[in-house]
């Protein structure tokens, strides 16, 4: 479901697709929905990226790695940091929530959900250990500024919930 | 330059950058292990936020000084931040205290903000309002949970709650330059926030089973320059690597 179109070359996904969250591994920055537009203008990539979070300190890293994996496939680049349209937990695609879920952390639900889950303590999110919904919210703040923490009371397990942005 | 502009960004900017630093100082210090990621995570935000109001700012001056220079090397007296944002983590209900107060106002002037003709401000807003209202969840969250919690979290939220009450009426105080802004439609008229603010702090206290103060004195200065004695102790921890190691990068 993504909303905002990206401008992509399609040369350049294979490439890009290598580029992961230094915080989540498993998640490129594709998958992520944080690259908005790549393309070739006069032999130089230009990469627009959003952040997930205002303070996100992954975003610096992220340009970094994506002017090195550009390098490496024999291409200078310039990355420029866009915070318009803001990113939304939407643009995380089906394989990048799967790739989450098998991570250890429980993808995002709706918003109206959300809102269940962390205010009113609704049994919605789903522990990434056991599957089961018996799971209690621990603290609105988690690892990162992204997530949230939570523990299933069946299992007793530990688990970031990815928090809905939208 | 557009100064009346310049100005502007530094007042909300500067709130942001001097409550961060507040909520930072409990890294590591926080009252148990989740509060103390929460409020550093609100921190991390609000720094974020700051960085594109100071490249957005260094980039108006356009005088070749940094989203860094502006941020870490002015005076005192240039800071134009409201009292409330650099007033101390005196106990964990001050810090909660502070952070409601600043919340509910910072949700609503960001909701509005999102409106502004200034397309780059707008974008900003856009951005932080997603964040703040988390913020706003979790100070509100613990207001109704010490407010309505034993004998002595009750007294120390109320404490809290009164003492802080003083900063409130500044939130909504516009400089000469808002002013313009307002004009504009750069700006927020903050004095068309203020009467829903404090029914909704008002609504949320007493949920929490506290008084609103009736106090109608208030105190004002920040956005001025004027501050009170705590902005400098701050200043001295903030600027400490700037001050002693210049043009220190990440």
């Amino acid at each position: 479901m993504i909303s905002i179109e990206q401008n992509i070359d399609k040369k350049l996904i294979p490439i890009l697709e290598q580029v992961s969250d230094p915080e989540i591994p498993v998640l490129s920055i594709m998958d992520m929905g944080v690259v908005r537009s790549a393309v070739i203008i006069n032999n130089i990539v230009k990469v627009e990226i959003t952040p997930t979070y205002s303070g996100c300190p992954a975003m610096d890293v992220i340009g970094d790695d994506i002017k090195h994996a550009l390098k490496n496939a024999g291409y200078d680049s310039e990355i420029e940091l866009i915070l318009s349209p803001a990113w939304t937990t939407d643009w995380i695609t089906p394989r990048g929530r799967k790739a989450l879920q098998d991570y250890g952390i429980a993808p995002p639900l709706e918003p109206e959900v959300d809102k269940a889950v962390l205010l009113e303590g609704k049994k919605i999110v789903t522990c990434t250990n056991c599957g089961s919904q018996n799971t209690r919210l621990v603290s609105q703040f988690g690892s990162t500024a992204c997530k949230a923490q939570f523990q299933c009371e069946d299992c007793q397990e530990p688990f970031d919930y990815f928090k809905c942005l939208k | 330059m557009n100064n009346n502009l310049y100005n502007y960004i530094l007042g909300i900017a500067d709130n942001s950058l001097i409550l961060g630093q507040r909520m930072g100082e409990l890294c590591g210090h926080g009252p148990t292990l989740e509060t103390d990621i929460a409020c550093t995570n609100i921190s991390l935000d609000l720094f974020g936020q700051v960085r594109s109001y100071f490249q957005y700012a260094a980039k108006i001056a356009g005088d070749g000084r940094t989203e860094d220079d502006i941020a870490m090397l002015r005076k005192e007296r240039e800071y134009k931040n409201v009292l409330l944002a650099e007033q101390p983590n005196t106990n964990f209900a001050y810090t909660i205290a502070r952070q409601f107060l600043f919340d509910v106002y910072h949700l609503a002037f960001l909701s509005e903000l999102q409106n502004s003709k200034d397309l780059t401000l707008s974008a900003i807003a856009k951005k932080c309002v997603k964040e703040v209202s988390y913020h706003e969840r979790f100070s509100s969250d613990w207001v109704k949970r010490l407010g309505d919690g034993t004998e002595e979290s009750h007294l120390k939220m109320q404490e809290a709650i009164n003492d802080l009450w003083t900063y409130t009426d500044e939130l909504f105080h516009q400089t000469e330059s808002d002013k313009v802004m307002i004009k504009e439609g750069v700006a927020v008229d903050t004095a068309k926030l203020k009467e829903n603010y404090y029914k909704q702090v008002s609504a949320l206290l007493e949920e929490a089973t506290l008084e609103t103060p009736e106090s109608k004195w208030f105190q004002k200065g920040g956005k001025k320059g004027v501050h009170t004695e705590h902005l400098g102790y701050l200043l001295a921890d903030l600027q400490y690597m700037q001050r002693t190691y210049p043009n220190m990068e990440w």
